[in-house]
């Protein structure tokens, strides 16, 4: 207030640039802390281990620097079929996750507001209940003498009962509905968003119900689409859980492998190396993909 | 746009509803709503919101399904066939732009699904750009560009197939006013242009006026009054449309015994259109009003207030005082230019109202 007074009393009012410039300053550093958490967490949960993980892949038998288990990935066919494998079963997943969760989005995206909460409760319902629970159900359900066999032959509608788990089918039905909620998300996102005059529009240009949909929504749709298809594709290249149980030994995954070589060998470098080069997989995937669908669209949500 | 004269009779279709009602529970959106658009002529739906003349245009472009009644175009029944059928075109209040196309796209679509050929197509859409003044924005995607142009765009789109009915709900309502009185200007030249049949609906009464051949007035699903602009400002059907449309003061009049409409004691001289109605109002619009000096002789005055100035607000162009009578208060507005008249809060006034300026309309009696 002094200095204010003292400048006027000169006839030129103060402009105060430095401080202003200081206050602007501070608050982007007081932005910026609250991200201090995030970021510590961030290094010490994910940089730190894989880091360590890394490291080890590079050490030898003998706890030199070697290359041997990256060599051993080459030689070994079981290796390159577990990678095979891994991307079979998580191709297949994303592609029944499509079919089935496109529908359930486009009918979600359409309910009163009213009705969502209740359907989407029976989407995210199976989120909520643990994992293993939900697992060991589908076997009950479809094991040789399980619910849905039984059922089938006494309706009739096939003879003998049907091997629907302990194999690849089983591994995809089990997969396919714990994965089905990370589709249907983004997807009724990203169809919420998309106007209904667009539709009214098409419709009155001309189009039909068909071309009006394939002209107008789907392409809208498709980031949604892709964002859910990708978190759908690389979540199942790490899963383990129910590959194992209802794979029954039969459809061996890069996880299920790693737990494998670490139960068995207690080899901590070879099941490193097979995690890193799942690692790079992974993030070739989204780089491909990224280039392929624009997809900071789709990921950030922006547009 | 040189073949224009040559299929000038064809380029516009009649509509003819009749008896249309669509209810929204015990709501009545519209009420057995009949109405004749001639070809050709630029109809405005006016009307609050929620009064149905949205539903109205939407059922006309058959986006929502009427309860009952028969909407043709010329002599075909429509009242059945999907919205992909009926061949109008519409503007949207949102414009309802494909944001995944182009500007050229966009406009393109229409002509695509109806098989156009692509250098017919081309040809076409430079036509419809250069007509809406987007000459060379073929190629923008619709993000880039400001509301006024996706307005343009969303026009563009909704003639270049040709339809011979236009449906516009609410085009203007996103632009800021400067805009919005020249795109007001535009349309109309468009649909002089065009020659095309043009349905609009908005809430704004200023721009019904600017824009309108005829104005359709609608409250609760109802049409209370269809007529010219001029028709509409001067002679309202009742109280809810000389309030609603253009600024008024409404008095209610008394009957003495001889069954003379007065105003306090003064003889209002007017000839109620229906003699059945005894409440009757009267209508006084601000700009019709005139201040005289007390006492003087005025032979064209048919009726005079007495009052006192309550308040005066300059407005640039005209300025709005308000002068307190008895217990009611009455609008007075005067063109800045042609008077400087300083009238004081406080001061003494009369003001007067020619005679061919005295408007009644029945009252309504809920009010």
């Amino acid at each position: 207030m002094a200095g204010t007074t003292q400048s006027v009393a000169n006839g030129k009012p103060p402009v105060h640039t430095a401080e202003l410039k200081r206050q602007a300053v501070r608050e982007q550093w007081a932005l910026l802390s609250l991200s201090v958490p995030a970021i510590v967490i961030i290094f010490l949960v994910i940089i730190i281990p894989v880091g360590w993980l890394f490291y080890l892949s590079f050490i030898g038998s003998e706890g030199q620097a070697s290359l041997e288990h990256y060599r051993k990935m080459i030689e070994y066919k079981s290796y390159a079929r577990a990678f095979i494998t891994t991307f079979k079963v998580s191709f297949l997943t994303t592609l029944i996750c499509i079919v089935i969760g496109y529908p359930l989005a486009y009918f979600l995206a359409q309910l009163p507001a009213r009705w969502v909460g209740l359907f989407m409760l029976a989407v995210l319902l199976p989120f909520w209940t643990s994992l293993l629970v939900r697992t060991y159900a589908w076997l009950v359900l479809l094991q040789r003498k399980g619910l849905l066999n039984e059922f089938a032959m006494d309706i009739g509608l096939w003879e003998k009962p049907l091997k629907l788990v302990h194999n690849l089918t089983g591994t995809l039905i089990g997969m396919a509905h714990i994965m089905l909620p990370f589709l249907v998300l983004p997807l009724y996102n990203a169809m919420k968003k998309i106007d209904r005059d667009l539709m009214q529009a098409a419709s009155n240009l001309g189009a039909t119900p068909a071309k009006a949909f394939w002209q107008v929504y789907f392409p809208l749709s498709l980031p949604g689409m892709v964002a859910g298809a990708l978190i759908v594709f690389v979540l199942s290249l790490g899963f383990y859980v129910t590959p194992a149980v209802l794979g029954g030994g039969r459809v061996i995954m890069v996880a299920t492998q790693i737990t494998a070589i670490l139960e068995n060998q207690f080899n901590w470098g070879a099941a490193s190396a097979l995690g890193v080069v799942l690692l790079v997989a992974t993030v070739l995937v989204l780089v491909l993909a990224a280039k392929l669908f624009k997809l900071d669209t789709a990921l950030f949500g922006k547009g | 746009m040189k073949n224009q004269k040559s299929h000038e009779s064809d380029s516009a279709l009649p509509i003819v509803i009749t008896g249309l009602t669509k209810r929204y529970g015990s709501l009545y959106a519209l009420n057995s709503v009949d109405l004749n658009v001639r070809s050709g002529e630029f109809l405005t739906l006016l009307g609050p919101s929620g009064s149905g003349k949205t539903t109205l245009l939407m059922a006309i472009a058959g986006f929502n399904r009427p309860d009952a009644g028969s909407i043709r175009f010329g002599d075909t029944e429509m009242v059945l066939t999907p919205p992909h059928q009926r061949e109008v075109g519409m503007v949207f209040q949102s414009y309802a732009l494909f944001p995944h196309m182009t500007v050229a796209e966009n406009i393109a679509f229409p002509l695509k699904l109806r098989g156009v050929s692509v250098a017919e197509r081309r040809q076409r859409v430079d036509e419809a750009l250069q007509t809406v003044q987007l000459d060379g924005l073929g190629e923008r995607a619709i993000d880039q560009l400001s509301g006024g142009q996706r307005q343009r765009v969303a026009l563009a789109r909704a003639f270049v197939f040709r339809p011979r009915i236009l449906l516009m709900d609410e085009p203007l309502s996103a632009l800021d006013k400067k805009l919005r009185e020249r795109m007001q200007i535009e349309l109309k030249q468009l649909h002089r242009q065009l020659g095309v049949t043009t349905v609009y609906v908005t809430h704004d009464q200023r721009e019904a006026l600017t824009m309108s051949d005829r104005i359709v007035v609608i409250n609760h699903g109802k049409l209370v009054q269809v007529g010219t602009p001029e028709v509409i400002y001067n002679s309202p059907a009742d109280t809810f449309v000389a309030d609603f449309i253009g600024e008024s003061t409404i008095l209610p009049l008394q009957r003495n015994s001889s069954d003379q409409l007065m105003f306090g004691d003064q003889p209002i001289n007017a000839e109620p259109a229906d003699p059945a109605i005894r409440n009757w109002s009267l209508v006084i619009r601000p700009e019709r009003l005139y201040v005289a000096p007390e006492g003087a002789m005025d032979g064209r005055a048919a009726v005079s207030f007495k009052g006192i100035v309550k308040e005066q607000v300059f407005q640039g162009d005209t300025a709005f005082v308000l002068v307190a009578v008895n217990n009611h208060e009455i609008g007075l507005r005067y063109s800045t230019g042609s008077l400087s008249l300083a009238m004081e809060p406080g001061s003494n006034v009369t003001v007067k109202l020619k005679q061919e300026d005295v408007i009644i309309v029945p009252r309504d009696m809920a009010e």
